[in-house]
């Protein structure tokens, strides 16, 4: 439990989400169905709480991933699933770089 | 300080300087998110790490302590300053943001990590409810106590003073 945990404070995705909110599980369950490492960081229901969110993405609403791999930090669930299944996908580009990169963990 | 009625503890079969402490893996909370944090994690990032634990947040034991940490601008360390408390994420987040203190907490509503420290304490009369002791360890990389101090009555503040000189924060 340990090991993992450390491993996953140095994933190379962040992901801002709410506690069961349907829109971030979504995009949990594709991050997971790719076996993509990634760090979960929950954050505030109220939208005024969420300043680390507006600073990171510009926006206050989540899911919100960051992706140290591509460079890409993106908000919206529609477009995060887009992203995941072009880059990470069966026809995704990254897919075998992120295999590799898992490797080297 | 305002008088108090006191209840001793009793000493506690604490973790001891020269020690292992524990490794542990809880939400590490701030006033922004949470994420999953292991303490050795924490240490390796920070190098010498100080673990001030308190009652669960909402005590007035808890507040006192993170009001006097920032008055002596122990603020200024916050990346070696690390809490532990038997708190949900949410009342932790809340805490730190209407209190505005730099500090991130481990949030342990089970207060499991407590016990294994050997500070935990049920609360007399309430059932289903235990929360750490008051407590300040010092905790080199390899994760060695190098101090220890746990309260042994209800309420008991940190020696403060005899604290930053023991643990280099002068």
């Amino acid at each position: 439990m340990e090991a993992s945990a450390t491993a996953a404070s140095d994933a190379p995705i962040t992901f801002y989400r709410l506690q069961a909110c349907p829109y971030c599980e979504r995009v949990a369950r594709l991050l997971n169905e790719y076996d993509l490492e990634y760090r979960s960081r929950f954050v505030e229901p109220m939208h005024s709480r969420r300043d680390v969110v507006k600073r990171v993405a510009g926006v206050r609403s989540v899911p919100v991933v960051v992706d140290e791999n591509t460079g890409v930090t993106m908000a919206e669930s529609a477009n995060i699933v887009d992203y995941l299944e072009s880059t990470y996908g069966e026809d995704g580009q990254r897919a075998d770089a992120a295999a590799e990169s898992r490797g080297d963990d | 300080m305002p008088d108090f009625e006191v209840t001793d503890l009793g000493p506690a079969d604490h973790l001891e300087a020269g020690e292992e402490g524990p490794d542990f893996t809880r939400p590490l909370v701030t006033d922004e998110f949470w994420e999953d944090r292991s303490l050795s994690d924490v240490v390796a990032d920070e190098g010498r790490t100080i673990l001030v634990c308190t009652p669960m947040i909402g005590s007035f034991v808890a507040k006192y302590i993170y009001d006097e940490l920032d008055k002596r601008s122990w603020f200024d360390r916050a990346d070696r300053i690390v809490g532990l408390t038997a708190a949900t994420p949410y009342a932790v987040s809340s805490f730190l943001d209407e209190n505005e203190h730099p500090f991130a907490i481990f949030a342990d509503p089970a207060n499991d990590v407590a016990e294994s420290l050997g500070i935990a304490h049920d609360l007399d009369g309430m059932t289903g409810i235990s929360e750490p002791r008051a407590a300040v360890f010092g905790l080199e990389p390899d994760l060695t106590i190098d101090s220890a101090w746990v309260s042994t009555e209800w309420p008991e503040f940190p020696p403060y003073d005899d604290l930053e000189s023991e643990l280099g924060l002068e």
